[in-house]
């Protein structure tokens, strides 16, 4: 059976950390601080997103694909070709590692759109992209693109993430953050696609809980032509996040506040115009609200942001140091990467740490 | 003479122990069942004129009274009923069109009964309302297309007029005339303390009740009665009726000797009058009329309330409903088959149109398909008998619904269905002074007051333990139920799992 047939409630583990100053430092400290938490993963899935990787294509889409075989590889090039200009592609380095088995054919291409497919479309150019990776991964069977942002790429399997990444040679990769995802599904789906973390664009999402408001955010989500095929909380948290911050416009902040909202009691005790403004989000986006447990990281380019429900449901701690932000589902996760953190707090419910390269603007 | 056909359905068993013949039920009864015999000492009942609204049963002091089921019978035939029989009878001796009130009272399928809610166990943590808080607030209204911000960035308030419910609950339609003044001054007061809305139904607004305006939708229906500027204005916002779940397809009749003083003043029409709603709206033959109709409400109230379209759950409800989302209206009211009226002929009640459980599930699913809606939000009724009614019809995708026949019954209603006759022996749809004042308000606010703070509280508590700590999370959520005795088809247009799945 595959992930998206039927839904799999996941506990999870999570981690991630960014420079501020945008430096790049190896994918080896992710790889040591998902390593600590691995109780809270059972060795099916997991996976990292990691940005500022590909500085040399950033101008490029980077498509990381998985293929059933070499027919579905066939005609999934096909339809790029059809669409995209295809800069450069290549088996994505990894190396044997014993217990990660069934791998699929796994490969990489940089891309950009053809300017008169995409003249054509009467589409932006990152709608034009979306649109071509639902394109992939609901009509052409045995392609499933996993990654699709600019200057950042997703690696995931089923698998221990400690031995993903060794799996992927991710310490031989430099980015200025990374996230990573140990996964602890119910059920053994076994299918790399089903793995975390889930992305679209540059934006990547790894997530710990179980969300109530699935199916009322699933329902919502398909309405604006997004489509859920993994039936995963992950797939779903991805879609509204860009679909309120790539398609309406919100700021992360606002993000934020629609998807774990404040309470109401919270809300009118704020000043009259904070006020208006979370009265107004909450009932715009009324249906984009998550209940339940979760913690989430959401990468994208430029930053990096963490977020609680908004009941604190699962744990999550940020470290900083220096121009370093960690954040993880317990703190040893941290501790083990930078031992003398300069500080360390534990958000609370619904409230965003929003982490930017410096410069950047909110 | 002729010969009466008809046999009394129940019989007034009198426990002439008990019995003190203090004549209680003799002033109760409008229906004039009960009787003294002054010679022996002795109450005596008609049962052939009881309609079985358990006033006497519930207010004689020594509960010598019961009403039961008279076990006089036909000769046992499974195609031709009692009922059946005795209502050809009636019609015989009459020539004319049965009559009935309150909801279809026929056995089908009850799918809100077919219909499981889910709870959290180890993965997902319940929710204990006791202790965290639980949101059950509501907005009804179109959403903003998009996001617009000023120069400083800030998002500029750009909200269609909506509705700001505390619950999602409201009074649904019940005209002044239908029902007695006692009665709509408890719906008010009740909506206004729990901070949701009732709606005046067809009758127009007495004016004693202008007060409660930001809790008051105005009703506008095919007879227009008692429609006028101030009116439309008065409340917080404006319902077109098109159909009624209990009678679609037909329009409303309130009898002459109903429209006396102040009816007949709140309607604008003579005193005596019969009021006649015709059965469309004569200037909506079609769905562009509606749009005409929708903006020129909006227009003599300067844009400022949301319009609400009801209509009842016909076959083709979907399609309506997506018309209907694009004629501008805010807010579509579904009423189902089994909703509640003060009159309407039996045959219709009982033989036309759908359950608001299929119908709200098809409309949902109809509008997200069409990626409209966000257009309106949906108010389901027609028979929501419980809280947990309402946590599935809201898991099915409305937004909000309507409750009438449980508000009633709160008040003292006994479901007798009499209503048609005027003589409502519980002060509710009736105008004789006499039985009105039956209805203390102060009383009858109170207990829906507290009905509805119960089922708040019941909400709060399933969508508790389903890990959801706001009822927004539960609208659409329909991974949240089950069906039990359910057939393939049945769960395809429930958009539901079969329970163990
Ligand atoms: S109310 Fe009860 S006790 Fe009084 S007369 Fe009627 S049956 Fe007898
Ligand atoms: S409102 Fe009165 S007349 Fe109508 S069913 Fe209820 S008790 Fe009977």
């Amino acid at each position: 059976m595959k992930e998206g047939q039927i839904r799999i409630p996941s506990g999870c583990a999570i981690s991630g950390l960014i420079d501020k100053s945008g430096k790049r430092m190896s994918g080896e400290a992710v790889l040591r601080s998902i390593s600590v938490m691995h109780d809270r993963s059972n060795g099916l899935g997991g996976g990292f997103a990691a940005y500022g990787i590909y500085p040399e294509y950033k101008d490029f889409y980077a498509l990381h694909i998985f293929y059933d075989n070499s027919a579905s590889k066939k005609s999934c090039e096909e339809f790029l070709e059809q669409h995209f200009d295809i800069i450069n592609l290549s088996k994505i380095p990894t190396r044997k590692i014993k217990v990660i088995t069934e791998e699929p054919l796994i490969w990489r291409y940089f891309v950009t759109p053809l300017p008169t497919k995409l003249g054509g479309s009467q589409l932006d150019e990152r709608e034009f992209v979306a649109k071509c990776v639902f394109r992939v991964n609901t009509r052409i069977d045995g392609a499933y693109i996993f990654s699709s942002g600019k200057n950042m790429g997703v690696f995931k399997a089923v698998g221990y993430p400690e031995d993903i990444g060794r799996f992927y040679r991710l310490e031989e990769y430099e980015g200025y953050c990374f996230t990573a995802h140990g996964r602890y599904p119910t059920n053994t789906p076994g299918w790399w696609g089903g793995a975390h973390p889930f992305a679209l664009l540059d934006y990547s999402v790894v997530h710990n809980g179980e969300i109530s408001s699935y199916d009322a955010n699933r329902r919502t989500i398909e309405m604006y032509g997004y489509k859920c095929t993994l039936q995963t909380d992950t797939e779903v948290i991805t879609y509204i996040v860009d679909y309120l911050h790539r398609k309406k416009g919100l700021t992360f902040s606002e993000t934020a506040a629609v998807i774990a909202a404040p309470f109401w009691q919270t809300i009118e005790r704020m000043t009259p115009e904070k006020r208006e403004t979370h009265e107004y989000l909450r009932n715009v986006f009324s249906a984009q609200l998550f209940t339940g447990p979760f913690s989430i990281l959401v990468g994208f380019e430029g930053g990096l942001m963490a977020l609680n429900d908004r009941l604190k449901l699962r744990s999550m701690v940020v470290g900083e140091k220096g121009d370093l932000v960690y954040i993880a589902s317990e703190e040893a996760a941290i501790r083990i990467i930078e031992p003398n953190l300069s500080r360390v707090w534990s958000p609370m419910g619904g409230e965003p740490v929003i982490v930017r390269l410096n410069g950047d603007e909110v | 003479m002729a010969v009466n056909f008809l046999y009394p359905d129940y019989e007034v068993s009198r426990n002439d122990d008990r019995c003190i013949a203090c004549r209680v039920c003799e002033r109760q009864c409008a229906n004039e069942v009960h009787e003294f015999l002054a010679d022996t000492n002795k109450m005596v009942s008609d049962d052939a004129k009881c309609v079985n609204c358990h006033r006497c049963v519930a207010l004689c002091p020594t509960r010598a009274l019961k009403i039961v089921k008279n076990n006089n019978t036909y000769k046992e035939n499974a195609n031709w009923s009692a009922k059946t029989m005795n209502e050809l009878y009636r019609q015989a001796s009459s020539g004319g069109v049965l009559l009935s009130s309150m909801g279809n009272p026929e056995n089908y399928p009850v799918y809100f009964d077919k219909i499981l809610l889910n709870a959290s166990q180890v993965t997902n943590p319940s929710i204990d309302p006791l202790r965290e808080p639980m949101e059950t607030r509501v907005f009804l209204g179109a959403k903003p297309q998009n996001i617009e911000r000023d120069e400083a960035g800030r998002i500029v308030n750009n909200l269609p007029p909506h509705l700001t419910l505390s619950m999602p609950m409201m009074f649904s339609a019940m005209s002044y005339g239908s029902i007695s003044y006692n009665a709509h001054e408890s719906l008010a007061r009740a909506a206004e303390e729990l901070g949701i809305l009732y709606n005046t139904g067809e009758g127009g607004l007495h004016e004693d009740f202008y007060c409660y305006g930001k809790n008051t939708i105005v009703q506008v229906a095919s007879g227009r009665f008692g429609v006028h500027p101030d009116y439309l204005n008065s409340g917080a916002a404006i319902e077109i009726k098109i159909g009624q779940g209990a009678k679609p397809g037909i329009g409303g009749h309130l009898p002459g000797e109903k429209i006396v003083g102040d009816i007949s003043r709140t309607r604008m029409i003579p005193e005596g009058s019969d009021a006649i709603s015709p059965a469309p709206h004569h200037d909506i033959y079609s769905i562009e009329d509606l749009r005409q109709l929708v903006f020129s409400l909006k227009e003599a109230t300067n844009y400022q309330k949301p319009i609400i379209v009801k209509i009842a759950a016909v076959h083709n409800v979907a399609a309506i409903a997506s018309g209907i989302a694009r004629s501008g209206a805010d807010i579509i009211a579904i009423d189902g088959f089994r909703g509640g009226t003060g009159a309407a002929p039996t045959r219709i009640r009982d033989h036309v149109g759908v359950p608001i459980e299929l119908a709200l599930a098809g409309v949902d699913k109809r509008l997200r398909d069409e990626g409209i809606r966000d257009n309106v939000s949906i108010v389901a009724g027609g028979s929501i008998r419980s809280s947990a009614d309402i946590v599935k019809a809201i898991a099915l995708g409305a937004d909000c619904v309507y409750i009438a026949t449980a508000a009633l019954i709160a008040l003292g209603c006994h479901l007798c269905r009499s209503c048609h006759t005027g003589k409502c022996n519980w002060g509710i749809a009736t105008q004789v002074p006499d039985l009105v004042k039956r209805l203390n308000p102060e009383i009858g606010y109170k207990r829906l007051v507290n009905l509805l703070t119960a089922w708040q509280h019941e909400i709060k508590e399933m969508i508790g333990g389903m890990g959801i700590n706001s009822i927004e999370s539960l609208k659409g959520n329909r991974l949240m139920l089950r069906g039990v005795g359910l057939s393939e088809k049945e769960l395809e247009i429930l958009g539901i799992k079969y329970a163990g799945e």
